[in-house]
């Protein structure tokens, strides 16, 4: 099966050189490559370094036991990212694992706590007005923030209100000044086509009547229920407001009621902050049946993202995009707000009765995609519950690492001793072997942390400490076959060709067990035994390369030298000790048949 | 050279060996009995599970704490409501267990473990479950478990033989039960840990069974073209002559593994690394008993019931008989064929089974030592 034929190890015997250069190459590559990336050590996991780590599971509405999905696995990670993330926590992580779970690893000195209720929590999605909007951040800070506080204060979050109209249409030209800088000429449509996004009615609808009547009746009561000193106080957020502050944006609109008018930060398509106030939510992230990137062939839109809406959501849709379209730039915009970050503000030019709309713009592939999971993440059917957390002191992480360290120390050492008083002379080669994949070892898991995101976790290290164990192994495998060899009354030379081809068939077969054990726990487990079966599939399969492209040759050439090949007292192949028998007479009967001769296996 | 060195030059040529095979009653009789109190145990004692699948929250203080055991417990019954086990580890911190605490509880609870205890929140270790967190892992496990066993079946059905794969899955099972025992008989807790350690006993009990069966399926592959030897007497050969290997290999894997429980258990007094080591610890023992003493056994036993086999044997005793009859002088004239050229040329001991089977056999034993060169 596994077993190649014994001819071809003739080949390989005559150049063990060239294998051993072959694997020195290797090291150095990944020992270069490990040096320029700059990841000189393994990424550690969370029980190592210290911080958080949460592990929260799916828990579908009732009845959808299919929403537990890869896509909507994603979409949730993607938005608990976001949120993680927004906190200003560095390095934070998010990742499913198995079918139905999310971990997320947020590194120490952080407020864990914090980060906890923001994953805990479910996310918001809302539909909100747009009542004025700026680009925000250093540059455009200065001009209309303090001049609104005192005359918008009153009706800032009625719409119809001329002055914010203003402010925010002035505002907004300031935008397009910035970031369009080459068409300062007509200031309101480059503010729609850039910033704004065109929702249209997917099914072309008239402006309904019905929009008009409900158009007067704006969402405004709301705002003026709760008096002017709400409005003052959205007014004075909003001017405070630096969203180029990553801090500043987290707090944005915090702790906001969707019935209120809040303040908010959003990148626009140049990527420059913007700030918001909104007006209280329209449309509930709920009310989203399903939204999907579509590439639009007939229009020539591109992509577009399309929404489907609720019977509830398609009224309420309705009467919200049948007000707005009546209103000037940029109130005839509504906000989607995910966590209190505008994720996209696209402009209504009509009454969208018809259930179902499609935002459309200069998207491309990837950003209708993530603004399509971000809608379609209202209408997720999925809870998030936190299953397990673990709260690691980066003192005890510390420790743990060096108690790790010292037990692989002690066990190595210990095998080491062991091989060295048993195998004498041999066991150079063996710790030779052991140190070339310890170091091949620590290279790839260094270079694993970036690249795949590969974390040294305890029980990693623990599997790591067992491999030594099986790497080990496959020496006995072969020495003892080498031993067995010259019992027989081999000389060295012979027997370590003689003793290659079962001893491969042996550690091939064995190894082949051992990492198949990893493969599947790998697959199918959650949590820390999936770090450890890592480790253990890594190992194995690196003590192939060591054997065969190592230890192998390294064998061939020290079988040349007199200490080993004249069976010197220590060398571990003393064919006295080893009870070996008086040389073959192989006269007598040279046509041996192949088959059942064959040695034992070591 | 060691002694071990001169005991594997013995098991090779033959000069000593045990009947493994022969004695496998008594084995099988062995393992039935620790299998049955293994599973006795389980079912009267039940397993001690941990926080982990119970559901609740361990907290870990720092180092060197100055409040009592019985003071911290009443500290933390008293925020939560729930019996709290508080443990004072090697290095002077203190480990608090409350089962049947949600998630949320807990935090409340670790603010006020702060304040009794004089610690700042931060600089304690929280390890909070929720109920159905434990039964995941468990019930990943023990899928991990089945696709493994089933994946391990069929390769080595295709590799060696479907029996050799019965045996090997009779050997891995029997290697789990007696773990899984063990672990009700003395009440260790089970935790995550445990049940890793459990997970990579499958792939070290296999390894270990994989080698005798590799090197049984290489000297029967002419088994029916002699009849100097029985299916049975090339696998005890088997077993004797891959003895040395086993005995270094479960050394060398105890070694590190030791070495982990020291430093899991000294050092660090609970957590994942002794978890691990320990339940590697039991099962790298029952891994090594079962390659040698169940699996190969089992697979001469399922191998015998072949009518091939069967003729195979009838065929070797009459050849013995015969042999006998005639004496011993005529002794390695009467083999036929390829096997007449190996007695004389000792280098290709091959297929050759155990040379000194027990004086019954009342064959090789006698021979003039001469013969051996």
């Amino acid at each position: 099966m596994v077993a190649p034929k014994k001819g071809k190890s003739a080949s390989a015997q005559s150049k063990p050189g060239r294998s051993l250069a072959l694997i020195l190459i290797a090291i150095v590559a990944l020992t270069g490559g490990m040096f320029a990336s700059g990841h000189t050590t393994p990424r550690l996991g969370i029980d190592l370094a210290g911080g958080t780590s949460i592990t929260l599971r799916a828990v579908p509405e009732a009845g959808q036991e299919s929403a537990i999905n890869k896509t909507n696995m994603d979409t949730a990670v993607d938005i608990m990212n976001r949120r993680v993330n927004g906190l200003g926590v560095s390095e934070a992580e998010v990742q499913t694992q198995g079918d139905r779970n999310i971990i997320v690893n947020i590194p120490k000195g952080t407020n864990s706590k914090e980060a906890r209720q923001q994953v805990g929590t479910t996310a918001k999605l809302y539909f909100r007005p747009v009542v004025a909007t700026e680009l925000s951040g250093a540059n455009a800070t200065g001009s209309p923030s303090p001049s609104e506080t005192g005359g918008a204060s009153d009706k800032a979050t009625d719409k119809a209100t001329d002055k914010a109209t203003e402010k925010a249409t002035d505002g907004d030209k300031a935008t397009d000044g910035d970031k369009a800088s080459g068409t300062p000429s007509d200031s309101a449509s480059a503010s729609a086509t850039s910033q704004g996004r065109a929702a249209s009615d997917a099914l072309k609808a008239d402006p309904s009547p019905s929009a008009k009547s409900s158009g007067g009746a704006s969402p405004s009561p709301s705002a003026s229920a709760s008096g002017d000193d709400a409005a003052a106080k959205v007014q004075q957020q909003y001017a405070a407001l630096d969203c180029t502050d990553k801090g500043a944006r987290a707090k944005a609109g915090e702790g906001a009621k969707p019935t209120d008018s809040t303040v908010a930060c959003g990148q626009n398509a140049q990527g420059q902050w913007q700030k918001y106030i909104l007006g209280p939510a329209a449309v509930d992230g709920t009310d989203v049946n399903k939204a999907e990137a579509v590439f639009n062939t007939q229009t020539a839109a591109g992509w577009t993202v399309t929404m489907k809406f609720t019977d509830k959501g398609s009224k309420k849709f309705a009467d919200i995009t049948g007000k707005l379209a009546q209103n000037q730039s940029p109130q005839n915009q509504f906000a989607i707000v995910l966590d209190n970050e505008v994720v996209s503000d696209p402009y209504v030019s009509q009454a969208l009765t018809g259930g179902s709309a499609e935002i459309s713009g200069n998207f491309d592939q990837e950003e209708a995609q993530g603004l399509a999971n971000v809608l379609s993440y209202g209408a997720l059917p999925l809870t998030f519950k936190e299953d397990s957390v673990t709260t690691v002191t980066a003192a005890l992480g510390g420790e743990q690492l060096k108690a790790g360290l010292i037990a692989g120390a002690i066990g190595l050492a210990l095998v080491v001793l062991y091989l060295l008083f048993y195998y004498r002379g041999l066991s150079f080669i063996a710790v030779c072997s052991l140190l070339v994949s310890a170091g091949l070892t620590y290279v790839l898991m260094s270079l694993l942390g970036p690249t795949i995101g590969f974390a040294l976790n305890l029980p990693a290290v623990c599997g790591a400490i067992v491999a030594i164990g099986i790497t080990a192994d496959s020496f006995i495998v072969y020495f003892e076959r080498v031993r067995d060899e010259i019992r027989e009354g081999r000389t060295l030379r012979p027997a370590v060709e003689r003793a290659w081809p079962r001893a491969r068939r042996t550690i091939l077969v064995s190894d082949f067990v051992s990492f198949l054990a990893a493969a599947v726990l790998f697959i199918v487990t959650v949590g820390k035994v999936q770090g450890f079966a890592f480790t253990l599939g890594l190992t194995t399969l690196l003590d192939v390369v060591v054997v065969f492209l190592f230890t192998k040759p390294l064998l061939t050439l020290m079988a040349r030298r007199t200490f080993f090949a004249s069976g010197h007292k220590w060398s571990g192949l003393d064919p006295k000790a080893l009870g070996a028998k008086p040389p073959l007479r192989r006269t007598r009967r040279p046509s041996r048949p192949a088959g059942p001769v064959d040695p034992k296996e070591a | 050279m060691s002694k071990l060195g001169t005991l594997g030059a013995r098991l090779h040529h033959g000069e000593v060996g045990y009947d493994f095979v022969k004695n496998r009653k008594i084995w099988y009789g062995i393992s039935i009995l620790i299998t049955i109190t293994a599973i006795v145990g389980l079912a009267v004692r039940g397993l001690h599970m941990g926080i982990e699948f119970q559901g609740g929250a361990v907290f870990t203080t720092p180092k060197n704490m100055s409040a009592s055991v019985s003071q911290t417990e009443t500290w933390a019954e008293d925020a939560s409501g729930h019996d709290a086990i508080v443990q004072k580890l090697g290095d002077g911190s203190l480990r608090i267990q409350i089962a049947g605490t949600d998630t949320q509880q807990s935090d409340q609870i670790k603010e006020d473990l702060s304040k009794n205890l004089d610690v700042p929140a931060e600089k304690i270790n929280a390890d909070l479950v929720g109920p159905s967190w434990g039964d995941q892992i468990a019930n990943k496990a023990w899928q991990g478990l089945g696709i493994f066993m089933v994946l391990v079946v069929i390769y080595l059905a295709i590799a060696f033989e479907w029996r050799m794969a019965l045996a090997a899955f009779v050997a891995l099972i029997h290697d789990i039960t007696i773990t899984v025992g063990i672990y009700a008989l003395v009440g260790f807790e089970v935790t995550p840990g445990t049940v890793i350690g459990l997970l990579t006993i499958l792939g070290y009990s296999l390894y270990d069974t994989v080698v005798v069966f590799d090197s049984l399926k290489e000297q029967t592959r002419d088994i029916t073209k002699q009849t100097r030897w029985t299916y049975a007497e090339i696998a005890n050969r088997s077993i004797n002559s891959t003895l040395v290997r086993s005995i270094n290999t479960t050394v060398v894997a105890l070694l590190p593994v030791a070495g982990l429980l020291f430093i899991g258990g000294g050092v660090l007094g609970a957590g994942m690394l002794n978890d691990i080591s320990l339940s590697l610890f039991v099962g790298l023992a029952a891994g090594a008993y079962s390659s040698i003493f169940i699996a190969t056994p089992l697979v001469a036993d399922l191998k015998e019931a072949e009518p091939q086999m069967k003729a195979l044997k009838k065929r070797v005793l009459a050849k013995r008989a015969q042999a006998a009859a005639k004496g011993e002088t005529t002794d390695s004239a009467a083999d036929e064929g390829a096997y007449d050229a190996d007695e004389p040329d000792d280098a290709a001991p091959a297929v050759v089974g155990p040379r000194d089977q027990p004086a019954s056999r009342g064959r090789g034993r006698g021979r003039p030592s001469g013969k051996r060169r």
